[in-house]
């Protein structure tokens, strides 16, 4: 392995990440509650270590190959996890290191799920970074690079590595462009979000400070779901929660289909098939669970309002957001079943969201269907198609292959979970799910929307960490670290 | 600018790695995923499909490309799909054509079709190899102006007359000729000025008429066998062409091909060469057929493996010129490393052939570049400019003109009349000048001009 470059490239990111911290930084001077010290020793920390890391540049050997890539991709995860946490640590807000760790694992996956009792007794910088980890995991650090960093064509497994679906598709010939366009779009409709919250604001729609109106569309851009209050969304105006409602559905949206909607490609918008499933699922899903609830009764008074909360939370758990309302953890059954469901469908492929993504179901559901359909006629020869193309057969094992990794760590994380005996199977089932799948929230009161992951084990909050970055970063760049024959030298 | 290349085959392969060099865009198509797999690693964006259709040319970004480039298998497909790309809206296209029978009817279609270039790599490499064979002793050959002028490179011979030599007296030993470039030793590169000295072991490069070159070359101490006899070992298409060329030159060709077939083809189409029917690799046959006597022996069969055997063989027997077709373009450090003439990989002539057609029309946008070569490893550039009335160089003696440094006017070129520059000779609207320089990046001809000088 070509370990210099690996050093030489993590170095770059902790850099980016030493500067990102200045962000934070601004705000702890502005607000002025705590947190500076521990963020500006942080932002020089990783400056300083990534600085000598870069020194490592290597002269002549800058080839990667496949195996570098994605060494380096879950090497630098961990790394500014690891890094990340210290802010929380050393200012106190987050007494123990683990739990530091997991909240900034949380963060940079996307994932939202919180140990802290009292959001709103953290220092506001800390707040401020905590919900830009979001921002910066849901495209990816790494993308961010690729956009900086002219590196030859092999760091396509960088990208490859770090973005998520079941095969990557360049928009542009160059990757570097292609990184650039992911992240102008990104930027802009994380602008346009806050600008929403704005308006709202002005016509008197809701109040929302500029603060919360920043951290909570970073939480939906990067299908992330940190808010910055302990009720989560419950205490904002609807027309607030409806705009993050529509923030939400729009994050969880390949981005492809913003670039073709930028080049009036229209009719390879219309051919998407990801897209239409992705819609129905979510209209389905809505018309179910109101149905469920109203059905039962006493949860919602109009149907107006429960399609609202509805809406709200079936878009916060699709895209694996997981900012909450309403606590859908005391609903029916039928309707967590839904969203656990839905948990584990997730959200696009090439959007920030997690979970399997919508395209792998379709395949899969495809491929099963389609050996039903041989056991009819044996002899018959079909295509799989998507996007009005054919899928390739490689993308198709791949898809099976992840499939039955993603029940494996599901499975032996839930095993691992359940030691701590909580009295309920499902609080081990969902926190698992919530984890993996990088949502937040689970579907039992304890780790609800309203509760948090703060009563877990040490050895539970090791598995789910794990589960996150495995979730986040689609299991197979973390199982390539586990495997011997990755570390052998040749 | 933005390529698509259709056809993810050899060359489509070789080009895409040489163009994105370049820092171009690239789009690669091909149907079969995978060969697009094999480009998967470089920064190219591929796209699955059939290349002749209309959907797939769209899906390609073939309508806003500035260039599209045919390579697939067949002619009849590659002419098909530049058609469709050049309906489409797509600034040039490129197709490969290597059927000897369409390659003359070429110039009838070329017009009709929008075809920017019809490339024939087996031609191109076969054209390639007569150029070294007619001018044995060089290293490397290339052409500006048509043809008219060469730009040789050579090393200069120990015993050299020129040995020692400052090149202000080089006129006495054989005008017309402009030594342009010297390499020495590993790294040095310089573009020599009139008190430069010569010295046994240089690199020279020198721009001169095909003739006049000629010429030189005993002069410089270099011994030239002229080529009278030939020797092709397989009958393939590159065979056909080189034997075409060097029959037109005067020498006797005799080819040995094993494919009885193609032996019949071959006697009809080239009645002046002495076709002989057999295995190449046999070491009686070669002797009896008298290698041993030849002035040139070329390895030009489909296999590697036997073109290089054949080389190592014919070296051991005679002291002609030997000249190896590689195709592989692997280990090529092993190949180096062994005494086989000149090789040639015909991928990467065709492919140099597209490479130099993309940087002049690139140039082209906004500047008038004809011809450009990267020289001595990518060290310097020879580059031809058209001259326009509207130049500032016009009408000057070049003694006058003051120029960047490390550049050097190589040749004129007056409606085919070639003027080697002295300092009383100006350029004139119309002209096409070719420049030597180690200065990378010039768009014009007035770029030759030094302007931090000129204002002091």
């Amino acid at each position: 392995m070509n370990y210099r470059m690996i050093a030489y490239l993590l170095g770059y990111v902790l850099l980016l990440i030493g500067a990102f911290l200045l962000l934070p930084v601004i705000v702890a001077l502005i607000y002025g509650d705590g947190g500076l010290f521990s963020l500006l020793l942080t932002a020089l920390l990783c400056a300083a270590l990534g600085g000598l890391m870069m020194l490592l540049k290597p002269k002549k050997d800058r080839t990667m190959h496949a195996r570098d890539g994605f060494v380096m991709v879950s090497m630098s995860w961990i790394l500014i996890s690891l890094l990340g946490a210290l802010p929380f640590f050393l200012n106190g807000a987050i007494p123990s290191y683990l739990d530091a760790v997991f909240e900034t694992v949380s963060g940079f996956t996307t994932t939202g799920a919180s140990i802290l009792n009292n959001v709103e007794a953290i220092p506001h910088g800390l707040l401020f970074w905590r919900s830009f980890t979001h921002w910066l995991g849901g495209m990816g650090v790494l993308v961010f690079m690729l956009a900086l960093v002219p590196l030859s064509g092999e760091s396509i497994y960088l990208l490859k590595a770090e973005s998520p679906g079941p095969s990557v598709s360049k928009m542009v010939p160059k990757m570097r462009t292609t990184a650039k366009i992911l992240y102008g779009i990104y930027f802009a409709m994380t602008v346009l979000q806050i600008l929403a919250y704005q308006l709202g604001n002005l016509c008197g729609w809701g109040e929302i400070s500029f603060f919360d109106s920043v951290c909570l569309a970073f939480g939906s851009a990067g299908t992330g779901g940190f808010a910055v209050r302990n009720t989560s969304l419950a205490d904002y105006s609807v027309y607030v929660q409806t705009v993050t409602t529509v923030g939400m559905l729009m994050f969880g949206v390949n981005f492809s289909i913003y670039f073709f909607l930028i080049c009036r490609k229209f009719k390879l918008i219309r051919q998407n098939t990801e897209l239409r499933y992705y819609l129905v699922i979510i209209l389905g899903a809505i018309a179910i669970i109101t149905a469920n609830l109203m059905l039962t009764g006493g949860y919602f008074s109009d149907l107006r309002d429960a399609v609202h909360h509805v809406s709200f939370s079936v878009g916060s758990i699709i895209t694996t957001t997981g900012y909450g309302t309403v606590d859908f953890s005391k609903w029916p059954d039928l309707s967590r079943i839904i969203l656990v469901l839905l948990m584990i469908c997730g959200a696009c492929a090439g959007s920030t969201g997690g979970g399997l993504k919508v395209s792998r179901i379709v395949i899969l559901v495809k491929t099963a269907r389609s050996e039903l359909r041989r056991l009819l006629h044996p002899h018959s020869v079909e295509v799989m198609r998507m996007d009005g193309k054919r899928v390739d057969r490689e993308v198709i094992r791949g898809t099976s292959a992840y499939l039955v990794f993603y029940i494996l760590i599901a499975v032996l994380s839930i095993v691992l979970v359940s030691m701590d005996n909580f009295g309920r199977t499902d609080t081990s089932v969902t926190a698992v799910m919530a984890t993996l799948n990088n949502i937040g929230p689970g579907t039992t009161i304890l780790i609800g929307p309203s509760g948090n992951y703060a009563a877990f084990s040490a050895l539970s909050k090791t598995v789910l960490i794990l589960d996150m970055l495995f979730g986040r970063l689609e299991l197979f760049p973390m199982l390539i670290l586990l495997r011997p024959s990755t570390w052998r030298k040749h | 600018m933005k390529i698509v290349i259709i056809g993810a085959g050899k060359i489509g392969i070789t080009l895409a790695d040489q163009l994105l060099r370049e820092g171009h865009e690239i789009v690669v198509v091909d149907e079969d995923q995978n060969a697009l797999d094999a480009v998967g690693t470089m920064d190219v964006l591929t796209i699955p499909g059939n290349g002749i259709t209309k959907e797939t040319q769209i899906e390609a970004g073939v309508p806003d490309a500035d260039l599209a480039i045919a390579v697939m298998s067949t002619d009849e497909e590659n002419l098909l799909a530049c058609l469709i790309a050049k309906k489409l809206g797509v600034g040039s296209t490129i197709a490969r054509v290597r059927n000897p029978e369409y390659s003359s009817g070429m110039r009838l279609i070329k017009d009709d079709l929008g075809l920017s270039m019809a490339l024939n790599p087996e031609l191109a490499s076969a054209s390639e190899i007569a150029r070294i064979l007619r001018a044995p002793s060089a290293i490397k050959i290339d052409t500006f102006s048509r043809g008219r002028v060469e730009l040789h490179k050579v090393r200069l011979p120990e015993d050299s007359p020129l040995d020692g030599m400052k090149l202000m007296e080089l006129g006495k030993v054989q005008s017309g000729v402009l030594i342009c470039a010297v390499e020495r030793g590993e790294h040095d590169v310089f573009i020599p000025s009139g008190t430069f000295a010569l010295q046994a072991g240089d690199r020279i490069s020198f721009v001169a008429k095909p003739r006049i070159a000629a010429k030189f070359f005993p002069k410089l101490g270099v011994k030239t066998n002229p080529v009278k006899r030939v020797m092709l070992l397989g009958g393939g298409r590159i065979s056909y062409y080189l034997a075409k060329q060097m029959l037109e030159f005067g020498a006797s060709v005799k080819i040995i091909e094993i494919n009885p077939e193609t032996c019949r083809s071959l006697a009809e189409l080239l009645p002046d060469a002495n076709i002989i029917h057999g295995d190449a690799t046999d070491e009686h046959l070669l002797s009896e057929e008298g290698v041993a006597k030849m002035d040139a022996v070329a390895s030009l069969t489909g296999i590697d493996e036997e073109n290089v055997l054949m080389s190592l063989y014919a070296r051991s027997v005679t002291d002609a010129k030997i000249v190896t077709k590689i195709n592989r373009t692997t280990f090529s450090h092993i190949i180096k490393s062994m005494d086989l003439g000149s090789v040639f990989h015909p991928r990467y002539i065709a492919a140099d052939h597209i490479v130099r057609f993309v940087r002049a029309l690139q140039n082209s946008y906004g500047s008038n570049v004809e011809t450009l070569y990267k020289i001595i490893g990518n060290k310097a550039e020879a580059l031809e400019f058209r001259a326009t009335a509207k130049s500032a160089v016009c009408g000057v003696p070049l003694m006058e003109l003051q120029l960047l440094p490390n550049l050097l006017i190589g040749a004129i070129n007056r409606g085919g009349k070639i003027l080697t520059p002295g300092g009383r000779d100006t350029i004139e609207p119309g002209d096409t000048v070719v420049v030597v320089t180690t200065v990378t990046g010039l768009n014009d001809l007035d770029d030759i001009l030094d302007k931090r000088r000129a204002k002091a």
